[in-house]
C-alpha cells in the first residue's frame, strides 16, 4: 500500500487540506474509487475506509492481479465534514459540480482539477454517491448513460438493481459524467444512508465492490455470490409524491414488495394530528427509496418503486 | 393587480407563494416582465423593481402596455439570506424549465416559466454574490448574441459580456425563456446582500428606455450611454494563489496596466504579505472582490481590455 497526497490546498486559518489516495498493486491503472466529496457523506467515507483495510490484506496475501493498480480516495472534502456543512463552506459550491475542474479557476474548480488529474487513465471508476434529499435507498449501482460504458458491467456488482440514467444538463459537470468523457467506465454506487452509518447497507456495497473486483479479475477476495442484477432505466421507475404537506410516516421498509393500492405512508396535520393523506402505491413493485424526515412539503418524492 | 402564480404547501402551517404584480394601461399588448430574486442573497433587483413599479403607478397615463414584476422567484431564500432554495441546497437557476409533475421546486419553476412565456421581453436581474462587486452589465451567450445585443444596448448598462454557452447553463431561466421565444436579458450588477442605489437608478433609466423602444412608454427618458462590448476584447481573471486576507490598493473601475500592483493577500498571524497581486492584463477593473477572506483560487478581480481614451464608468 502506498499512501500519497494527491492534492493540497492552503486555508487562511486551518491546517492545509490534503486529499489522500491509497494505492494497491502495481501497473496498469485499473480501478479508482472515490468516497466523500460532500461533507455529509459519512457512510461513503466509511465504506471506503473498510475497502482500504480490506485491500491492505488482499495485497499482503498477493491476491491483487498482476499489472493492476487500485486507488481509493476515502474523503475529498473533510473540511466541510468537520464543520457540519455539505458543500464547500466558503461559497457553498459542490465539488461534484465542478468537473473536469480548472487549475486557474475558483477554489472548488481547483480541487476538482487536482482530483481529476489523478483519476484519469483508469479503466474503471466507482464513486460512492448520495442523493440530495434525505432518504433511504436500497443499495444500487447507477450508470450515467453517455454511450461510453456498457450497462451490462453493472451486473458484476451483484446488487439487486442497476439503474441507467439519461444525463441532464446539470449532470455534465459531475465526476461520473466527465470520467466517461475521458474514457473511464464509471459507476455511482448508492449506499443508503448519508449522514449516518448504516452497517447493513455499508456491508452490502462493500461486498458489491469486492465482487466487482473479483468478476473483473482485479482482486480475488472471499465474497459470496450476489443477486442477478436487474437493469432498469431510471425513467421507468415510478416516483410517488406527497399530495399534502405535514408530518410524514412511512409504512413500508425499503426492499419490500408493494401491491397496487397498498399503503406506503401517511401524512398527518402537524397541528391537529388528523390523517390528511394516505400514500398508496400506484403500481406493484419493489420500494427502492423512501423519504426520511418527519416533515414533508407538498410534491416531495416520498417513495420510488421499481415495477415488477 | 397582485397575483399568486405558483404555490406549494410547506410542511408546517404555511405555503410557499410566488407572486407577481401587473401594471397595465392603454390598448397596447406589448408585455415586459421584470424578474428577480432567484438567488436569495442578491438584493439589487428588489430596489430596482420597486423604483420601476412605483414610478409607473405614478405616471400610469404614460404607459401603453403591460409590465409584470416578479420580485421574488425564491421568496424563502430572500427571507432567510439563503442563496439557494432553503432546505434543498439547490441553485434555483439550475432547475429550469422544471416540470409539471416533478418535485416541488420543479413544479414551481415550471409555473414561473409558463407564466412569463408570452412576454415580448424579459429582464432577469441578478447582483453578483456576496464576494464580488460588478459594474452594471448584461450577460449574453454566444448563440443569442445577435438577437439580444440590440436590446441590451438600450438598458443603460456599462458592459455587455458575451460568453461561451455551456451545457450546464441550459438549466437557467434565461436559457429556457430565450429558447422558447421570449427574449430575455440577464443583468448582473453590484454586490450581494447590499443595494447600490446609483446602479438601481442607472438601470431604472435603462428599463424606461427599453419600454420606450418597445413602444410601451410615452413619457420622457433620460440619456442612455452606450455600453462596452466584450467581443474581441480580452477579459483577464485575477485569482488568488495564496490563502489569507485580500486588501486591494486600487478602486473598482480603475484603469490598470499589466503587471501593476492591485493588492495584497496578507496573513495576520505571521504579519507577512503572502501574495503580491498584480494585474494580469491592461484594462479596467470591472469586477473586484468585496469579501476579504480568500483561499487559493478565489477570484479577486476581472479586467476588461479597453482602448486608449475609452470612458466607462
Ligand atoms: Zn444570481
Amino acid at each position: 500500500m502506498k499512501k500519497s497526497i494527491l492534492f493540497s490546498l492552503r486555508s487562511p486559518y486551518r491546517e492545509q487540506l490534503d486529499v489522500y489516495g491509497y494505492t494497491f498493486g502495481h501497473g496498469r491503472k485499473t480501478l479508482a474509487i472515490v468516497g466523500a466529496m460532500r461533507g455529509n457523506e459519512v457512510q461513503q467515507m466509511y465504506v471506503c475506509s473498510r475497502l482500504v483495510r480490506e485491500m491492505k490484506k488482499t495485497e499482503a496475501a498477493g491476491k491483487i492481479a498482476d499489472d493492476c493498480e487500485i486507488m481509493i480516495i476515502p474523503c475529498v472534502n473533510y473540511y466541510s465534514m468537520n464543520i457540519g456543512k455539505r458543500f464547500w463552506a466558503m461559497d457553498n459550491t459542490d465539488i461534484n459540480r465542478m468537473f473536469p475542474g480548472y487549475d486557474q479557476g475558483e477554489t472548488t474548480q481547483r480541487i476538482a482539477d487536482g482530483l481529476f488529474r489523478n483519476l484519469q487513465g483508469y479503466e474503471y471508476g466507482i464513486q460512492f454517491a448520495s442523493f440530495y434529499q434525505q432518504g433511504n435507498f436500497l443499495p444500487h449501482v447507477k450508470l450515467m448513460d453517455t454511450g461510453f460504458t456498457d450497462s451490462e458491467l453493472m451486473k458484476d456488482f451483484g446488487l439487486r438493481y442497476g439503474i441507467i440514467r439519461r444525463p441532464r444538463p446539470y449532470d455534465t459537470t459531475t465526476l461520473n459524467y466527465n470520467w466517461q468523457i475521458w474514457e473511464t467506465k464509471a459507476f455511482s454506487v448508492y449506499a443508503n444512508a448519508t449522514d449516518t452509518i448504516d452497517e447493513d447497507s455499508a456491508d452490502e456495497v462493500f461486498y458489491a465492490v469486492l465482487r466487482f473486483m473479483k468478476n473483473r479479475d482485479i482482486a480475488d477476495t472471499k465474497v459470496q455470490p450476489g443477486f442477478s442484477t436487474d437493469l432498469i432505466n431510471e425513467s421507468e421507475t415510478h416516483q410517488v409524491q406527497s399530495e399534502k404537506a405535514g408530518i410524514f410516516t412511512s409504512a413500508v421498509d425499503i426492499g419490500k414488495y408493494a401491491e397496487t393500492g397498498d399503503i406506503l405512508g401517511r401524512i398527518t396535520d402537524p397541528f391537529d394530528g388528523e390523517i390528511i393523506s394516505e400514500i398508496r402505491s400506484p403500481i406493484s413493485g419493489t420500494v427502492y427509496f423512501e423519504y426520511q424526515n418527519p416533515l414533508i412539503n407538498e410534491n416531495t418524492v416520498c417513495f420510488k418503486i421499481i415495477k415488477g | 393587480m397582485i397575483e399568486t402564480i405558483a404555490s406549494a404547501a410547506l410542511a408546517v402551517g404555511e405555503a410557499l407563494n410566488i407572486r407577481k404584480k401587473r401594471i397595465k394601461n392603454g390598448t397596447g399588448r406589448t408585455r415586459l416582465s421584470l424578474v428577480t430574486g432567484t438567488h436569495g442573497d442578491e438584493l439589487e433587483g428588489q430596489y430596482l423593481t420597486y423604483l420601476v413599479g412605483s414610478y409607473l403607478e405614478k405616471h400610469i397615463d404614460m404607459l401603453d402596455g403591460i409590465i409584470d414584476i416578479y420580485p421574488a422567484l425564491n421568496p424563502m431564500g430572500i427571507d432567510s439570506i439563503t442563496r439557494g432554495i432553503p432546505m434543498f441546497d439547490l441553485d434555483m437557476n439550475r432547475v429550469f424549465p422544471g416540470s409539471k409533475d416533478g418535485t416541488m421546486t420543479e413544479v414551481i419553476c415550471n409555473s414561473i416559466v409558463e407564466d412569463i412565456l408570452g412576454s415580448d421581453m424579459c429582464v432577469d436581474i441578478h447582483s453578483s454574490n456576496i464576494f464580488l462587486k460588478e459594474i452594471p452589465q448584461i450577460r449574453i451567450s454566444v448563440p443569442t448574441a445577435e438577437a439580444l445585443i440590440p436590446y441590451a444596448e438600450m438598458m443603460n448598462v456599462d458592459l455587455i459580456w458575451v460568453h461561451e454557452s455551456a451545457t450546464v447553463l441550459e438549466s437557467t431561466l434565461a436559457h429556457t425563456l430565450n429558447s422558447r421565444g421570449t427574449k430575455t436579458l440577464v443583468v448582473e450588477m453590484g454586490v450581494g446582500m447590499r443595494i447600490t442605489k446609483e446602479y438601481c437608478y442607472q438601470l431604472f433609466d435603462g428599463v424606461l428606455n427599453l419600454m420606450k423602444n418597445l413602444g410601451m412608454w410615452k413619457g420622457d427618458v433620460n440619456g442612455i450611454h452606450k455600453p462596452l462590448l466584450s467581443v474581441n476584447r480580452n477579459v483577464g481573471f485575477v485569482n488568488s494563489d495564496a490563502a489569507g486576507i485580500f486588501v486591494p490598493c486600487v478602486n473598482f473601475g480603475d484603469t490598470v496596466r499589466k503587471g501593476e500592483h492591485i493588492g495584497d493577500v496578507v496573513d495576520p498571524l505571521s504579519s507577512q504579505i503572502v501574495e503580491n497581486v498584480n494585474a494580469v492584463s491592461d484594462g479596467i477593473i470591472f469586477t473586484l472582490r468585496e469579501y476579504p477572506v480568500v483561499y487559493g483560487g478565489s477570484l479577486l478581480a476581472r479586467i476588461l481590455e479597453t482602448s486608449e481614451g475609452e470612458e466607462v464608468l
